[in-house]
């Protein structure tokens, strides 16, 4: 009975290519988001993700509507917009905040623009805001497995470099290590995880998976490694449990895996509530 | 990977020349000129805002100065995996996921290289290192676990596992409480023995008489910098700390000090 309502999805072709990409992109995010939990960059991640919409409607209005281009324009705009905030956050005149939160709503407005440029254009915006992870293509599921899988080697290679550089800015400098190429690598690795993540939770709610699923972890335990199994583990979880909500709801896939993760991070927080009374 | 520099023996391990740091609108430190040779243990003291952390973070090569020089055995300190930079305790987000021994290991990544693995025998520097400052049974704890006292040491021991010959140490002592101060004051003497030479930023000017070899006495400008009886007299405090200074007992010349310490942290970034 439970395994019927639990296979019944299943059959679809759309369904398994959609978990798989919900479960992949969970893990990319939740490794990659312990380091946006533990440096404060939830606002640097959000506005990010918000940042590549022009680049995304460009590649949209040039391939007229194809959508297996569309990773590549949000991989460039991504990586350039992640360097780009990197160095107009090192500047003064403007506090950093602020200097983000102007292009971030400035780049987003951009792109909702050149959308409204195109026919019909409220579906695919909804998908490119939202998400779409039932629409996943197997090629873009590969460009899913291997651009994901680039990121958590480069992460594992450099694991004691960030722990140190985002531990201890100050011991990573007199230890002599090449900090700005460190610091930019951090960004880009953000930028190629919300390229990846694109399909799957889409621009606006793509904050909630950098920093969800590793918020929770961060409540239980005390260990990076840990941490980041956890979170990977969280993120999985909401990405299945949420497409089975989405699937016999019928609610948004998006919605359905974000609403999952945060239920899982307000468990953890009461749990942990409960324990220290 | 990275290259290093060597160190020649008979050079000053440090030698600061006219160094200047200006910030927006002021001056950090100005004209700072001394050396200091290998094994040496100088505390410096001064008001808060006097410029000790912007002086440590000169010549540990974190941040460049406007003008002057900083070398270390003859060359500048951005060559240098030697120098060890211990923050004050406010400074360290202690809610970070790592235990003790993580933090010591961080002492060594730069011997290690890029994409190298500690191997055992970087191990068996985290575990000396822990032994050295008494805390080999705590390298598991997560380290908000810690006392005070036992988070000044773990630094310590990260400096020791990064084999620094040069430590400096920003206010180690400022709210621990008495066994822990003596505790650290010994480990300094331990270091002594190992020849390190050691740098100590502190409030107290007290201990600065009783346990160092020679008083930095700073406010912007090195006002003093020699023995504690040389340092310690009404005439030269006051130079650094005008009224703030209250001469509370006259024990044997010496001055004790009131000093209204030390929550404003020091400005660290250079315009």
């Amino acid at each position: 009975m439970f395994i019927d309502w639990l296979l019944a999805p299943l059959q679809y072709e759309f369904m398994l290519r959609g978990m798989a990409a919900a479960i992949l992109v969970g893990i990319v995010c939740a490794v990659v988001g312990t380091y946006v939990v533990l440096r404060g960059m939830a606002f640097f991640g959000d506005a990010l993700a918000h940042t590549i919409l022009p680049g995304i409607a460009l590649g949209y209005i040039i391939s007229g509507g194809a959508r297996d281009t569309l990773f590549w324009w949000a991989l460039g705009t991504a990586i350039v917009a992640a360097l780009g905030i990197g160095v107009i956050s090192k500047q003064a005149q403007v506090r950093e905040d602020t200097a983000i939160g102007i292009i971030f709503a400035g780049m987003f407005a951009l792109g909702i623009a050149l959308i409204s440029t195109v026919r019909s254009y409220a579906v695919d915006l909804s998908h490119f805001l939202f998400g779409d992870v039932l629409g996943v293509s197997s090629h873009s599921l590969w460009l899913i497995v291997i651009f994901g899988g680039i990121v958590l080697l480069t992460i594992a290679a450099f694991y004691k470099e960030f722990m140190t550089l985002s531990f201890d800015p100050i011991l990573a400098i007199t230890l002599r290590l090449p900090v700005g190429l460190l610091n930019n690598l951090l960004l880009t690795l953000i930028a190629v995880t919300v390229a990846v993540s694109l399909q799957t939770v889409g621009v606006a709610l793509m904050v909630a998976m950098l920093v969800t699923p590793a918020a929770t972890a961060y409540l239980l335990t005390h260990r990076l490694p840990v941490m980041m199994s956890l979170a990977a583990i969280f993120a999985s979880l909401s990405g299945v449990i949420g497409l089975y909500l989405s699937y016999y709801l019928s609610i948004a896939s998006g919605a359905a895996i974000v609403l999952t993760a945060t239920l899982f991070f307000l468990l953890a927080f009461l749990w942990k509530r409960m324990k220290s009374v | 990977m990275y290259s290093h520099s060597h160190h020649l023996d008979d050079k000053p391990i440090l030698d600061v020349g006219n160094l200047n740091v200006r910030y927006t609108g002021y001056s950090a430190l100005e004209e700072i000129s001394f050396h200091l040779h290998a094994g040496e243990r100088v505390a410096v003291v001064g008001p808060n805002g006097a410029g000790k952390s912007t002086l440590f973070k000169a010549v540990a090569g974190v941040l460049q100065p406007s003008s002057g020089e900083v070398t270390i055995y003859g060359s500048g300190p951005r060559g240098h995996i030697c120098i060890a930079y211990i923050p004050q305790r406010s400074q360290v987000d202690w809610k970070f996921p790592v235990s003790v021994a993580d933090v010591v290991m961080m002492g060594r990544i730069a011997k290690l290289g890029l994409l190298g693995w500690p191997k055992k025998s970087d191990w068996e520097h985290v575990h000396r290192a822990l032994k050295t400052v008494n805390m080999d049974d705590l390298s598991k704890r997560q380290i908000s676990q810690l006392s005070g006292g036992q988070q000044q040491r773990m630094f310590i021991a990260r400096a020791i596992a990064q084999e620094a010959e040069l430590m400096l140490i920003d206010e180690p002592l400022t709210g621990l409480d008495t066994p822990s101060q003596e505790s650290l004051l010994d480990l300094l003497d331990t270091l002594r023995e190992q020849h390190v030479t050691v740098m100590v930023a502190t409030h107290d000017l007290e201990q600065a008489a009783r346990h160092f070899d020679r008083i930095m006495l700073l406010n912007h400008r090195l006002i003093a910098f020699g023995e504690p009886t040389a340092v310690m007299r009404t005439e030269i405090l006051l130079q650094a700390y005008g009224t703030r200074l209250r001469p509370v007992d006259g024990q044997a010349g010496m001055v004790t000090l009131d000093d209204s310490c030390c929550d404003e942290g020091e400005h660290d970034h250079v315009h």
